[in-house]
């Protein structure tokens, strides 16, 4: 479904992506790991069409994603630091995102999230009023309101209480028995325990490896997501 | 398109800023006309307050809206949406914002004083001169990443517009004041918008004999019909050019 092709991209000296190229294919759920400053934003905002490559391509259904704009509306995306229009309400900026997205595609909207976090008791609040937990369960929301095809979550545990991420990762796991392709980066291993099927491991711009997460257990030897990692980092 | 217009108007017009200056436009052109028993001296006043206030009002405003939508445009973009219409749905509501302060703060009280051609031409040009620096301070974002840096340069951009060219033109004329540079001179005001916005009035105003031989050149060249198709044509590039520039930058800009 989206094909990245020797990609790079560096920001002054730093080469943030190093001749990256992954494919990833409908209803898997790939978890992206790596250190700090390895690559995992820039790939996102790479597919989201927010930071634009130096070389390379990257094709969403076979189309490149240059210039083209109508394949956003099938990605659903929820970014590490949820930042909205401080002078909005939570209300306002969900009618607004429905209102933008209407025109593309008609989508059935999934509020489920609004319902389930509770979103509708806080619907006239400012955003600028809103902790960091709060914004993030707001993002959450918007990324799962249009059905995508696609998610792309950057950190979406960080900041949300227990009860609250265990809400997130239910819903990531029905929308993953949806068919869906989910992204997802995270350094909490433990969580992605149950939830992904695949793993990206990025290093210094680069892709380590690729691979399914029976297949990494089989080559590590290890039972948990967590101790794999750990085994390949340490080597 | 429309849509992300509808927002950023909605938007600017809860900032209490633009209504502040729409009254503040008000207050001054009311009390200019009021000051002076003769309505084309009361326009004169106020010419020269509108070439300084509008260009530094449309340039600041414009350049500290952006940076502080820095999140909404960052919303935006991640939607299905085209970065091009994101950019140009900021300058329609920003050029229309302005637009609308300055039609209502000096327009309706030029309009009660002075409802003839001067006045029009007036009208136009503090309208145009809104737009041109809405333009010009997109460029101004576009380009800078740093905030502190972008207003910097949009303050500077102002001063270099009403106070740095005027003294460089007075320098031009001086050393070369043996020399025909009157045809030169008129070229030279289009790389003004100010200049050029102030020259059209004041031939408007018919003093253009006070200003001597280059007053009597200019009024020969802009007085005409070319001369002024020629200049609302200077106009409306220093409207599309800097725009444009911007559009072609932020399609490439990282987020």
């Amino acid at each position: 479904m989206i094909i990245v092709n020797n990609v790079s991209k560096s920001f002054g000296n730093f080469k943030a992506l190093d001749n990256f190229s992954v494919s990833c294919a409908k209803g898997e759920c790939i978890a992206l790991i790596g250190p700090n400053g390895s690559g995992k934003t820039t790939f996102i905002k790479i597919l989201l069409g927010m930071v634009i490559c130096d070389s390379g391509f990257v094709t969403f259904n076979g189309i490149n994603i240059l210039n083209n704009w109508q394949y956003r509306s099938k990605i659903g995306y929820m970014p590490q630091l949820g930042r909205y229009p401080e002078n909005m309400t939570i209300g306002q900026v969900i009618d607004m995102m429905k209102d933008l997205r209407k025109t593309t595609i008609s989508t059935l909207i999934d509020d489920e999230l609004i319902k389930k976090f509770d979103l509708t008791s806080l619907i006239n609040k400012r955003m600028r009023t809103l902790s960091g937990g709060t914004k993030q369960k707001v993002s959450a929301a918007l990324a799962f309101l249009f059905n995508p095809d696609v998610l792309i979550l950057d950190e979406p545990t960080a900041g949300l209480d227990p009860l609250s991420s265990e809400i997130l990762k239910e819903k990531i796991v029905k929308e993953k028995k949806n068919g869906k392709l989910i992204l997802i980066s995270s350094h909490i291993l433990s969580e992605l325990d149950n939830l992904v099927s695949q793993v990206m491991y990025l290093q210094e711009g680069k892709l380590h490896f690729h691979k399914t997460i029976d297949q990494l257990m089989k080559d590590t030897g290890e039972d948990k997501l967590a101790k794999a990692i750990a085994y390949i980092m340490l080597q | 398109m429309k849509k992300v217009i509808k927002y950023v108007i909605i938007d600017i017009v809860r900032n209490k800023i633009i209504i502040t200056y729409t009254l503040f436009l008000f207050i001054i052109s009311i009390s200019v006309f009021s000051l002076e028993d003769n309505s084309a001296k009361g326009l004169l006043g106020l010419l020269n307050i509108i070439l300084i206030i509008v260009p530094l009002v449309s340039l600041v405003f414009s350049t500290i809206y952006i940076y502080n939508s820095a999140e909404f445009i960052e919303l935006l973009v991640s939607q299905p949406l085209q970065r091009k219409a994101i950019w140009l749905s900021l300058f329609t509501g920003l050029a229309t914002s302005m637009t609308f302060a300055f039609l209502i703060g000096a327009g309706i009280p030029v309009l009660i004083y002075q409802p003839d051609s001067i006045g029009a031409m007036m009208i136009l040009m503090g309208i145009l001169l809104s737009v041109i620096f809405v333009s010009i301070a997109l460029l101004a974002v576009v380009k800078s990443r740093d905030k502190a840096k972008g207003i910097g340069v949009a303050i500077l951009l102002w001063l270099y517009f009403s106070l740095i060219f005027d003294g460089f033109v007075l320098f031009l004329v001086f050393q070369f004041s043996d020399y025909p540079i009157e045809k030169i001179m008129i070229s030279v005001s289009s790389l003004n918008p100010i200049d050029l916005g102030r020259i059209l009035i004041l031939l408007k105003l018919d003093i253009s004999a006070l200003m001597g031989y280059t007053g009597a050149v200019f009024s020969d060249f802009f007085g005409t019909t070319i001369g002024m198709l020629f200049s609302f044509f200077v106009l409306f590039i220093w409207i599309i050019l800097p725009l444009w520039l911007s559009v072609i930058n932020f399609k490439r800009k990282d987020l």
